[in-house]
């Protein structure tokens, strides 16, 4: 085999999703594998652990990420369904939610409107760009209302993906000892909490501790994408933040 | 058999959440509304059915690797990021601390002042 044959045969691989799928399975098995070993540290979060070694791995090998995406885009694809399915474990919550629906609305409102408050003051007060502010404000929702938002507002909606892919992957690596910091210890409080600052990826990592705290993160998570989308134009305007 | 009866009904009320988010011109994304319908549902029939319940567990067992192809664009901000990595930092780890802890707090005073707290104790 000459580099000539490697080189087509690696022309062929990259151009079928068929590397991309193997690749990131494979990057995911490895960070799941790695989580396991150091006792399910949340530093170890399987998502930042796979997302890190594909970087690498395209970085390496000169990938463009759109080439990577065309055959990742199966994978996902399953996002839409999975959230979709977070009706069963919130159904199975519905003793709890007929009991909590206050404590809920009101911490989901007074949640989403700090996180929007608290990214555009502190971008502001650091001399971060008006595109950077306006990209960060919508950063604690779900991917595709975020990028919704940051459209209505003016904002640059992929670098706000990126934002968001970042908050879901702080809150999920500190949230847990957070909660432990502040003595809060009910998983329908911590889950609240988690879905209303760290969307998916935050109900991800709620379902690693228990399916209680998924059940109310994945419902947080779907009010605050509502609350949001109401609060962040809202505030950008009183605020006068306009491109 | 019966996972797939249950992720087809996954599928249709994705459809119609898609579908509705068309029709009325909708921000908030198509899966979310897929999830309150099936929701809603659920609360109509009273019970989850076998298979719907097989479906979801087998996509919410694997919801954290979902998320990876979408992570892996951050590599495309990297010179934004770069120009202002100090805001950006500081804004995003600093305002999830703060977003974390009010929201938690919040909602354990709401159900301190609403609630009956013999029946919140889970552990």
């Amino acid at each position: 085999m000459t580099a000539n044959d490697l080189f087509s045969l690696w022309n062929f691989l990259s151009a079928s999703p068929l590397l991309a799928l193997t690749i990131t399975l494979l990057a995911f098995v490895i960070a799941q594998r790695l989580f396991l070993a150091v006792g399910s540290n949340p530093l170890a979060n399987p998502v930042l652990v796979a997302i890190l070694l594909l970087i690498a791995f395209l970085s390496l090998t000169k990938t463009p990420y759109e080439v990577y995406f065309d055959g990742a885009q199966f994978i996902h694809f399953l996002l839409g369904p999975a959230t979709v399915a977070l009706a069963i474990p919130l159904y199975r919550q519905l003793d709890k939610l007929r009991q909590l629906w206050l404590p809920i609305l009101v911490a989901v409102v007074v949640g989403a409107t700090t996180a929007a408050l608290s990214a555009i003051g502190l971008a502001w007060y650091l001399g971060g760009s008006l595109k950077t502010i306006l990209s960060l404000a919508p950063k604690s929702v779900t991917a595709p209302v975020a990028m919704g938002i940051t459209e209505k507002v003016g904002g640059v909606p992929s670098l706000t993906a990126a934002f968001v892919i970042c908050t879901g992957i702080i809150g999920a690596v500190i949230g847990t000892h957070l909660f432990h910091l502040l003595r809060i210890r009910d998983d329908s409080v911590r889950g609240i909490a988690m879905g209303v600052t760290s969307h998916g990826i935050g109900t991800a990592r709620a379902f690693q501790v228990s399916w209680e705290m998924g059940a109310f993160s994945g419902l947080a998570m779907a009010l605050s994408a509502v609350a949001t989308s109401v609060i962040v134009p809202w505030l950008l305007a009183w605020l006068d933040l306009r491109p | 058999m019966g996972i797939l009866l249950g992720m087809m009904l996954i599928l249709m009320c994705q459809l119609l959440g898609e579908a509705l988010v068309l029709l009325f011109d909708l921000l908030i994304p198509g899966p979310v509304i897929g999830m309150l319908l099936l929701f809603s549902m659920l609360l109509i029939r009273g019970h989850i059915p076998e298979s719907l319940d097989q479906a979801a567990t087998a996509l919410l067992n694997h919801l954290a690797l979902f998320f990876v192809p979408a992570g892996v664009g951050v590599m495309l901000h990297w010179h934004h990021v770069g120009n202002e990595w100090m805001p950006i930092v500081v804004a995003l780890l600093l305002s999830a601390v703060i977003t974390l802890a009010v929201t938690a707090l919040v909602m354990k005073l709401m159900m301190l002042l609403f609630g009956k707290p013999s029946t919140y104790d889970s552990k």
